[in-house]
């Protein structure tokens, strides 16, 4: 006969205020096998751990109920308890009477109805639970950085610095992201090239830290500290060793229009081409659409200028496989396509520009040299109207449901920029709120408002018309003054929403990562474990998680890159013993569980039975790996024979609880 | 069969909710407040594809009223695929149940994510609803198992 033990906690008037917890108690004391049943005001309190413990000491307990909140929240914590007081950690069962109970019912009888029942679904459950021992698997001591801007950079010197290696795999031909396209950065307007580029060098010159740039992570296998990712490197058509980033080819190049991606093709660049003077590495690529020589053979200037004989004409992509302990996602943001907002004509006209345009435009290696200029007639602009929420804080079908928490920012450093540089602009700026919550971001506005003179007005753009003589006619209406508005603009800047990059679903799925519905990696915990995924081992830093600005990405990162030490720093990890397991006696071999595993965890043996008679018979059977499994059950369903069970969540264990509750 | 002080008919309702999302999801509605029924009674689960339409097959038989299964949203699965396991296996549990002459009504399944604690309280309350208006499950119940 076991003896259990159960421990019904108050969690203060949580529970207590509407759940009799000394009537959960003593009807749960009566269960057959409860030994010993008692209450506590907080349970997870060290004087209620030590009730426990002394419990489990005292009445040499087998299994132990304890009823309180959520498993979510402290299961850790009772079967670290458990385990101090030399029970087996997984001999412990938590019916969940608060969230699922006290905090959902009014009615005090009914709740404690109702706690009862869960309670005794738990000793039922408990009864069939067997002492696990998780397994160990090693750690193989490398973290993968998915995305080389300014949180994957920042990640990766922070692992680096602790002495680990790192891979940064970047799709684009540099690492730097969209902080190197940027001018300067509020609120202290330090420009973004000057403390973006050092960091950069950093990562090239850091001996732990290797840049796998222009190439993307195809395939993630494995678990926790045993990753095994193929990384494709693509073509650039340049040897990448031998390249010294001289610059010569793309001089010589004689295919000129090639619209220049990094200026958001306001600039043309060549054929072959480095993204950008500090780019990292500093190595050209051939762009395959636009290189004479790539499309019918015939230039191969480049190749002759080149005076170490990188250029490749016949360079194919090539595929890496690399093991890992930890990966990162730092995939980022993109601003959405503005084109769908009609009303904004930035289809129609040049001068409707974006706010990473705009960006580009004040920026001294930018397309103007950093000199303000209107893109269709170069003529410096003497209006200028910035709109905010272009896509933010919409209704789902028209755009974005969330607030990009970047835009107002930025827009007021635009705003102040403008005004400080050419004192003679006018500028607008129409807005539904001002959200400035950061160190110094209200101030910053106000000086925005207040010193440079910057009209703010509350309200929204109904139409930006594009006129004969190049102007633009901005519709809007002031929502303070109650009147309409017309503008005569010769520059409209939208502050376009974020959204997540479209390569970060793909890779999500890779990862086995949930995602929210804008396709933003969801964190474990919102506010307890906010840089790692739910994902064991995979880690989420900068805007992939959800919208941030520059400082609040960096410490983000830095907070990614702790955790990833923390799991590096580890030989060995202990795993979920909660895994799949076949009763070989009963396995046919019939493959049904193997074809449902997502894991590939399910592998068949040939093995020796020795049969009644005496004999010896060769079978086929199911064997689970313990490290691989993951313990989703799959294969427990699928098993036509009933062999294949999981620990801890087990048929009769399940079989059990119903029964519990339907008695 | 359960009858409250109104002599109303009270259904026991089972819920068997995965671990990722709708038992989180569970979770939310308690931090949120939001009642629902306590005649439900949830069972966690690591994944909804870890129930075996035998436990359905086996509340019905103990005496319960209603089964209600809910799991992540397809694609979302914290373990990539098996909600549509689930999707699968339960179409072909349905048409059996439907078969053996059990109510369409009786069992249902649901996508509830970590995020929606109202859609799960919405839904239990609709569920619950639903199987007291059709009244204490007689067919598949074990005689035997009477109290």
């Amino acid at each position: 006969m076991q003896k259990l033990g159960v421990f019904v906690c108050h969690c203060g008037t949580n529970i207590a205020a509407t759940v009799d917890v000394k009537a959960v108690a003593e009807a749960l004391g009566r269960e057959p096998s409860v030994v010993v049943s008692t209450d506590y005001p907080y349970m997870c309190s060290e004087s209620g751990q030590n009730l426990i413990k002394d419990a489990i000491r005292e009445h040499s307990l087998d299994g132990v109920v304890i009823c309180s909140c959520s498993p979510r929240m402290h299961e850790n914590t009772f079967r670290k308890a458990a385990a101090q007081a030399g029970l087996n950690p997984y001999m412990v069962e938590i019916a969940n009477i608060r969230e699922q109970c006290s905090w959902i019912h009014k009615d005090r009888e009914e709740a404690t109805e109702k706690a009862i029942v869960l309670g005794r679904a738990a000793i039922a459950k408990v009864l069939l639970n067997t002492p696990l021992t998780a397994g160990e698997s090693p750690v193989t001591k490398r973290a993968l950085v998915i995305g080389g801007g300014i949180a994957g950079i920042q990640t990766a010197l922070d692992i680096a610095e602790a002495g680990f290696p790192v891979d940064i795999v970047e799709k684009e031909p540099t690492i730097g992201g969209k902080m190197a396209q940027l001018d300067k950065t509020f609120p202290t307007l330090d420009c973004a090239a000057c403390i973006l580029t050092p960091k950069m060098v950093d990562c090239a010159q850091n001996e732990n830290i290797r840049i796998l740039s222009f190439s993307e992570v195809e395939e993630v296998t494995g678990f926790v500290g045993n990753f095994t990712a193929k990384i494709r490197r693509k073509a650039r058509y340049v040897d990448e060793t031998k390249c010294t980033g001289c610059g010569l080819c793309t001089e010589k190049c004689p295919v000129k229009k090639v619209p220049n991606e990094f200026n958001l093709g306001m600039d043309n660049r060549r054929a072959v081409y480095i993204p950008f003077a500090q780019a990292v590495p500093k190595v050209a690529r051939i762009d395959p659409d636009w290189c004479n020589m790539l499309k019918n053979g015939k230039c191969g200037l480049c190749s002759k200028v080149c005076t170490v004989g990188a250029i490749d004409y016949k360079q194919t992509d090539t595929v890496l496989e690399e093991h890992y302990g930890a990966i990162v996602a730092a995939t980022g943001y993109e601003p959405i396509k503005v084109d769908r907002y009609g009303e904004y004509a930035y289809a129609q006209s040049k001068d409707v520009i974006t706010s990473l345009e705009f960006e580009r435009l004040t920026n001294a290696a930018g397309p103007t040299s950093g000199t303000l200029l209107r893109p269709s007639d170069g003529r410096h602009p003497h209006t200028i109207v910035f709109i905010q929420c272009v896509g933010s804080r919409c209704t789902p079908e028209m755009g974005k449901t969330y607030c990009s928490k970047i835009c107002c920012m930025y827009t007021a450093k635009h705003a102040m920029l403008t005004r400080e540089k050419y004192p003679d602009t006018d500028v607008y700026v129409f807005y539904i709120d001002v959200r400035t919550p950061g160190k110094n971001f209200d101030e910053f506005y106000r000086r925005a408002a207040e010193e440079y003179g910057v009209h703010y007005i509350k309200g929204a753009v109904g139409k930006v018309m594009p006129r004969a003589d190049g102007t633009l006619d901005v519709q809007a209406s002031d929502l303070i003054m109650n009147e309409q508005l017309h503008i005569n603009a010769d520059l409209v800047v939208l502050a376009a929403a974020i959204e997540p990059s479209k390569t970060a679903r793909r890779l999500a799925t890779m990862l086995t990562a949930s995602m929210d519905t804008n396709d933003f990696f969801t964190e474990a915990h919102p506010k307890l474990r906010p840089v790692e995924s739910p994902t064991a081992g995979i880690f989420l830093s900068g805007v992939c998680q959800g919208p941030k600005d520059i400082p609040e990405t960096v410490s983000q990162a830095s907070a990614c890159a702790a955790k990833v030490i923390g799991l590096l720093s580890k030989n060995k990890l202990t795993g979920n013993p909660c895994v799949a397991h076949s009763d070989e006696w009963m396995c046919n071999g019939c493959s049904n569980c193997a074809s449902v595993c997502p894991y590939g965890a399910i592998t068949y043996l040939d093995k020796d039975f020795r049969m009644p008679d005496r004999s010896t018979k060769t079978r086929r059977v199911a064997s689970v790996n313990p490290a691989v499994c993951q313990g989703c059950g799959a294969c427990t369903v699928a098993c036509p024979s009933g062999a294949m069970d999981l620990y801890g969540f087990s048929n009769s264990q399940i079989m059990a609880e119903v029964d519990a509750i339907c008695k | 069969m359960q009858v409250n002080e109104t002599g109303a008919f009270v259904p026991t309702v089972v819920a068997f909710c995965c671990n990722w999302c709708s038992y989180a999801g569970a979770d939310l509605s308690g931090t949120n407040r939001l009642q629902y029924p306590s005649n439900i009674k949830i069972i966690r689960v690591p994944c909804s594809c870890r129930v075996n339409p035998m436990f359905i097959l086996r509340a019905f038989q103990r005496g319960a009223d209603g089964v209600i299964l809910c799991g992540c949203h397809p694609g979302d699965c914290h373990y990539t695929t098996g909600n549509y396991y689930t999707r699968r296996r339960m179409t072909l549990l349905f048409s059996m149940l439907d078969y053996l002459g059990i109510e369409r009504e009786r069992t249902r399944v649901e996508w509830v994510s970590a995020a929606e604690g109202q859609k799960f309280a919405e839904t239990m309350k609709s569920f619950a609803a639903e199987i007291a208006a059709l009244g204490p499950n007689r067919r598949l119940e074990d005689l035997r198992c009477r109290k």
